[in-house]
C-alpha cells in the first residue's frame, strides 16, 4: 500500500475524531456495569432505620445482642454516673476531645457525645479498618493499658477508645467512632438511621 | 459501499420481524387497548383501584412501593397515608398481601396469582382490560359469576358494583347477505334483523353481553376508563424501567448514528485505498 | 517527541525480548494479508467476536446479583430488573445478545458453505468453527433454565427426556442429567455452573483454535482464490491487504457499528422480540404440574425441534421416538464431515455448477421453513413438511458428493475480482 493519495491531515483529524466520540461510547457503556454496583432497592430497603427498645437496659451494660443497621453492629451503652465522671477525666491521651473530625451529627457533638447524657449510640466499626472492638467497662490495668478507665478495645490491631468512643492517641485508628443518625421516638424508642428532623 | 452498509439492516430485522406479530389466542376477541405509560394521572388512578379492590387477594411481590410512588409520581408521604393499609409495611417494601396459600384455596379453590408479571404473561395489557369486561352473571357458579375470557373462573366479580351486573343475551343482529353485506329491506329501509345467540354473536363481531340498566354505580364509559387505567398500571408493573429503557434507547441509537458518520469517513479512508 | 517514541520503543523492545507481543501483533493484526476482495458477508466472524464479549461481560455481571436456586431464581431475576440499578439494562443486553449471537453465527456460517470456506486447506477452521456451533447451543441451552421461568422448565424438560429415547439406559442417563427425577433446582444448579464457568471457558479455546487455524492458512473471499500464488518481491501477496488497519478501520468498524444500532434498538424497544427472544410463558414461574399451551425452543433452536417432530414413524424396528433423536443429532452431527463431501474442484458457488446453487437454495430456504414450523403447533400437513424439509436438509450434505462431481463449474479467474 503505497502512501499516495493519503490526505494524512484529514486522515489524523478523522482519527482522532473518531477515538474521542468511541471513547465516550465506551464510557456510556461503562454506566450501567458500574452503576449496578451501587447498593439496589432491596438493600436501600433492608437499609432503612431501624427502631430499637432500650427500656431494659441496665446502667453499666451494652446492649445486646447487638442490634444492626445496614448490617453494621450498632453498641448502645447505657453509661453509671462513675462512668461519665471519669469520662473527660483524661482527655490529655485522646486525639481528638473534642470530637472536631465530622464522626458525629451536630446533636452529639459535645462531651458525652450523646443525646441523653447517660446513652452511647455508636456504630461498632474500628475506623481503622473495620473490625469491631470490644466492650472493656471495668476500670481495671490491661494488657494493652495499664491505666484503663474503661471504654473499647479492637483485638485487630490495638486501637482503644474511651467511652465515648474516642480514640486514644498512638494507636492505628485515626478518628472517633461514628456516631449514627439517631433520635428517641420516645423515652425507650431509640431510631437509629434518622434524625427526626432535628438535624 | 454504502449499499453494503444497508444489507446487514434489511437482512436482521427481516429476521426479527416474524417476532412482532403478537399472537393473540383463540375464542373470545380481546378488546383493543392502547397502554399509556406516560399518562401518570391514568397510573396513578390505576394504582389506587388495584391497591382497594385487588391487593387483598393478588400481590405485587416482584414491585416496590416505593418504586411505584416514584414512578407515577406520587409523594411517599402521600403513598403511605393513602395507598397503604398496613401500618408494619414500609415505603421500601415488596407489594405483598397476608393472604396464605392455604386459605386462598379454601375460598377461590386455587391461589389467586401474583399478578406483578401478568400483562407479560399474557403479551399485553389487553387481555386484562378484556377479562375485566367480560364478567357476567351465571347463577350455577360458586360466586354467582362467569367470564367470557377465562370460563369458570373461581374469582368473583370484585368490582361488580361499579360495573353493575352483564347478562349473556341474544340479540337482534341484522342478516348478513351472500355478498356478505347487511341485508336491508328495499322498501323500508330498514335492517332485516335475526335473532343470534352465544358464540355466533362472538363471530358475528357482536358482544353476547349486556349490561343491566342502572345496575352498577358508574356509567359504561366510567367503567372501561377504570378498567383501562387498571390494566394501564399492570402494564407498567409488568416492566417498571420500559419508560427510562425507551428514554435511554434514543440517546443511544442517537449517539450510534452520530458515531457512524465518523466511523464511515474513517473507514472510507482505508477502504478506498483497496476498493 | 522524539524521545517518547524511544522511551516506547525501548520499552516494547525489554518485552518482546521476553514475550513476542510484536512479533503476535504483527502476524494477527498488521502483517496478516487478508484478501481485497472481502464482501457483506464477511462481517460476522467480527460481529460474533462483538457478541462474545458482550455476552461474557454481562453474564459475569448477571451473576453477581442472580441466584442459582429452585427457590429464588425467578425472583432473582425480577430482582435484576428492578431493583439493581441498570440490572434490566444489562439483563436485556445478555437476553438479547444470545440471539444475536445465533443471527450472526447462521450468517457466518452460510458464508463458509457460499464460498467453500471449509474446503480443503480449511477444514480444521470448520471443525473449530463447528464445535464452537456445538457448544453455543449448549450454552443456549444451559442459560435458557436459569430465570426458571415455565418455559425455561418445560423446554429444559422436553430436552433432558430425549436422552431417555436411547434404548435401555436413557432414562438412567436423563435421571443423571438432572440430578433428580424431574427437572428441580439441583438441574438448575449445576446448568448454571455449566453455563457460567465450563462452556464459556470451552468456547474461548476453541474461539482462539479457530481464529490459529483461520491465520495460518489465510482467509478465504468470495473468489475461493488462492491469494498466495501471487506475491510481490517481498512475498505479499498481490491479492492481500494487512488486516490492521485496512479491515478492522477499513470495514469492520463501520460495519460494527450498524450492528450495534441494529442491537440497541432490538434491545431497547424491542427486548422480549415479540415472544420470540422471551418468550411470554417465562414470566411465570416454572410449575411441574403445569405445561405451557406450546413449548416451543427459542427461535435458534427450532429447525432441530422441527426435524425430532418429524420422525413420526418407526423404521427398522426401532421407535419414532428413537428416530427422532437420531435425526435431530445426526443434522447437528452432519455438518461437521462437510469438507469431505464436497468434491467440486472450485470452492465458491460464484464457479460451482448449477446443481450446488440450486441445493444451497433449497437447503437455505427448508431451514427457514423448519425454523419455523418449530415454532408453532404440528399438523398433518406441517409435519409432511418438516418430513420433506429434513430430507432436503440432509440431502444438502448426502447428496453433495454426487452433485458437486458432476456438475460443469465456470473457469476460476486466477485473481480477486472486485464485484
Amino acid at each position: 500500500m503505497s502512501d499516495e493519495g493519503v490526505n494524512s491531515g484529514r486522515r489524523n483529524f478523522l482519527i482522532g475524531a473518531t477515538t474521542v466520540v468511541g471513547s465516550a461510547g465506551v464510557v456510556g457503556v461503562a454506566v450501567p456495569f458500574v452503576g449496578s454496583f451501587n447498593p439496589s432497592a432491596r438493600t436501600l430497603a433492608a437499609g432503612a432505620p431501624v427502631k430499637i427498645d432500650i427500656s431494659k437496659l441496665v446502667p453499666g451494660q451494652i446492649l445486646g445482642p447487638i442490634p444492626a443497621w445496614r448490617d453494621k453492629p450498632i453498641f448502645v451503652v447505657k453509661r453509671t454516673a462513675e462512668m461519665l465522671e471519669k469520662l473527660n477525666s483524661e482527655n490529655q491521651r485522646l486525639a481528638d476531645p473534642e470530637s472536631e473530625r465530622l464522626q458525629q451529627p451536630e446533636y452529639a457533638k459535645n462531651e458525652t457525645r450523646s443525646i441523653k447524657r447517660d446513652v452511647l449510640v455508636l456504630v461498632g466499626l474500628c475506623t481503622h479498618l473495620s473490625c469491631s472492638p470490644k466492650f472493656r467497662p471495668a476500670v481495671e490495668p490491661q494488657d494493652f493499658d495499664e491505666n484503663w478507665i474503661g471504654g473499647f478495645y479492637c483485638p485487630c490491631h490495638g486501637s482503644k477508645f474511651d467511652l465515648a468512643g474516642r480514640v486514644y492517641a498512638g494507636v492505628p485508628a485515626p478518628s472517633n467512632l461514628e456516631v449514627p443518625p439517631h433520635f428517641y421516638e420516645s423515652d425507650s424508642i431509640l431510631v437509629i438511621g434518622e434524625d427526626g428532623g432535628v438535624a | 459501499m454504502k449499499r453494503i452498509y444497508l444489507a446487514p439492516a434489511l437482512l436482521l430485522t427481516g429476521l426479527l420481524l416474524p417476532g412482532m406479530a403478537a399472537a393473540s389466542e383463540a375464542g373470545f376477541p380481546l378488546a383493543e387497548m392502547e397502554p399509556d405509560i406516560h399518562d401518570q394521572a391514568s397510573l396513578q388512578r390505576g394504582a389506587r383501584t388495584y391497591l382497594n379492590y385487588c391487593m387483598g387477594c393478588h400481590s405485587l411481590k416482584y414491585q416496590r412501593y416505593l418504586r411505584t410512588a416514584t414512578d407515577l409520581g406520587i409523594p411517599e408521604d402521600l403513598m403511605l397515608e393513602h395507598m397503604i393499609f398496613d401500618e408494619n409495611v414500609r415505603i421500601g417494601d415488596l407489594m405483598e398481601n397476608s393472604i396464605t396459600v392455604e386459605n386462598a384455596k379454601i375460598w377461590f379453590g386455587a391461589a389467586p396469582p401474583d399478578l406483578t408479571l401478568y400483562t407479560q404473561l399474557k403479551g399485553g395489557p389487553q387481555y386484562l382490560y378484556t377479562y375485566l369486561q367480560s364478567f357476567y352473571e351465571d347463577k350455577s357458579r360458586p360466586f354467582g359469576v362467569n367470564n367470557m375470557l377465562f370460563e369458570n373462573v373461581g374469582m368473583p366479580h370484585v368490582m361488580a358494583d361499579l360495573q353493575g351486573q352483564q347478562r349473556k343475551v341474544c340479540k337482534q343482529i341484522p342478516e348478513v347477505a351472500e355478498n356478505g353485506g347487511e341485508m336491508m329491506d328495499p322498501l323500508t329501509g330498514e335492517y332485516i334483523t335475526e335473532e343470534i345467540c352465544g358464540d355466533e354473536l362472538i363471530h358475528r363481531g357482536y358482544s353476547p353481553l349486556e349490561l343491566v340498566e342502572g345496575s352498577g354505580s358508574l356509567t359504561p364509559e366510567e367503567y372501561d376508563q377504570v378498567i383501562y387505567d387498571l390494566s394501564n398500571f399492570l402494564y407498567y408493573v409488568g416492566e417498571p424501567s420500559r419508560l427510562e429503557r425507551e428514554r435511554i434507547g434514543v440517546y443511544v441509537l442517537m449517539f450510534l448514528a452520530f458515531f457512524f458518520i465518523f466511523a464511515y469517513l474513517l473507514g472510507r479512508e482505508y477502504s478506498k485505498e483497496f476498493h | 517527541m522524539a524521545s517518547i517514541q524511544e522511551s516506547f520503543k525501548n520499552v516494547m523492545d525489554w518485552v518482546d525480548d521476553r514475550l513476542p507481543v510484536t512479533e503476535t501483533y504483527e502476524k494477527h493484526m498488521s502483517k496478516y494479508y487478508a484478501p481485497k476482495n472481502f464482501n457483506f458477508w464477511y462481517y460476522f466472524g467480527i460481529f460474533a467476536f462483538v457478541v462474545l464479549i458482550n455476552q461474557l461481560l454481562t453474564g459475569v455481571w448477571l451473576t453477581m446479583s442472580y441466584n442459582p436456586t429452585g427457590e429464588g431464581a425467578f425472583a432473582s431475576v425480577e430482582y435484576i430488573m428492578r431493583d439493581v440499578e441498570y440490572g434490566w439494562m444489562l439483563r436485556y443486553m445478555h437476553s438479547t445478545g444470545a440471539s444475536a449471537f445465533f443471527v450472526v453465527i447462521y450468517l457466518h456460517m452460510f458464508r463458509g458453505l457460499m464460498y467453500g470456506s471449509y474446503q480443503k486447506p480449511r477444514e480444521l477452521i470448520w471443525l473449530f468453527g463447528m464445535l464452537i456451533y456445538v457448544a453455543l447451543m449448549a450454552e443456549g441451552f444451559f442459560g435458557y433454565l436459569l430465570p426458571w421461568g415455565n418455559m425455561s422448565f418445560w423446554g429444559a424438560q422436553v430436552i433432558v427426556s430425549l436422552a431417555s429415547a436411547i434404548p435401555f439406559v436413557g432414562e438412567d442417563i436423563a435421571v443423571w442429567v438432572r440430578g433428580d427425577f424431574n427437572m428441580s433446582g439441583v438441574t438448575l444448579n449445576r446448568f448454571f455452573a455449566l453455563h457460567v464457568v465450563l462452556v464459556p471457558l470451552v468456547l474461548l479455546v476453541l474461539v482462539v483454535l479457530h481464529i490459529l487455524a483461520l491465520h495460518e492458512v489465510g482467509s478465504n473471499n468470495p473468489d475461493g482464490v488462492d491469494i498466495k500464488k501471487h506475491v510481490d518481491e517481498d512475498g505479499k501477496p498481490l491479492d492481500g491487504i494487512p488486516f490492521h488497519p485496512f479491515y478492522t478501520i477499513g470495514h469492520d468498524l463501520p460495519g460494527t457499528v450498524i450492528f450495534l444500532f441494529i442491537f440497541c434498538a432490538v434491545m431497547f424497544f424491542y427486548p422480549d422480540g415479540g415472544g420470540y427472544l422471551i418468550e411470554h410463558p417465562n414470566y411465570e414461574p416454572a410449575d411441574p404440574l403445569k405445561t405451557p399451551e406450546l413449548i416451543a425452543p427459542v427461535w435458534y433452536y427450532t429447525p432441530f425441534y422441527s426435524m425430532l417432530r418429524a420422525a413420526t414413524f418407526p423404521l427398522f424396528g426401532l421407535d419414532a421416538k428413537l428416530w427422532g433423536l437420531i435425526v435431530m443429532a445426526g443434522a447437528i452431527a452432519i455438518p461437521f464431515v462437510l469438507p469431505w463431501l464436497d468434491k467440486s474442484p472450485v470452492k465458491s458457488i460464484r464457479y460451482k455448477g448449477m446443481g450446488s446453487k440450486i441445493f444451497l437454495a433449497l437447503f437455505v430456504i427448508s431451514f427457514f421453513i423448519l425454523g419455523y414450523l418449530g415454532t408453532v403447533h404440528p399438523t398433518p400437513n406441517k409435519t409432511l413438511l418438516a418430513q420433506v424439509c429434513t430430507a432436503i436438509y440432509f440431502g444438502y450434505f448426502l447428496l453433495m458428493p454426487w452433485y458437486t462431481s458432476v456438475e460443469k463449474t465456470k473457469p476460476v479467474p486466477e485473481r480477486v475480482t472486485m464485484k
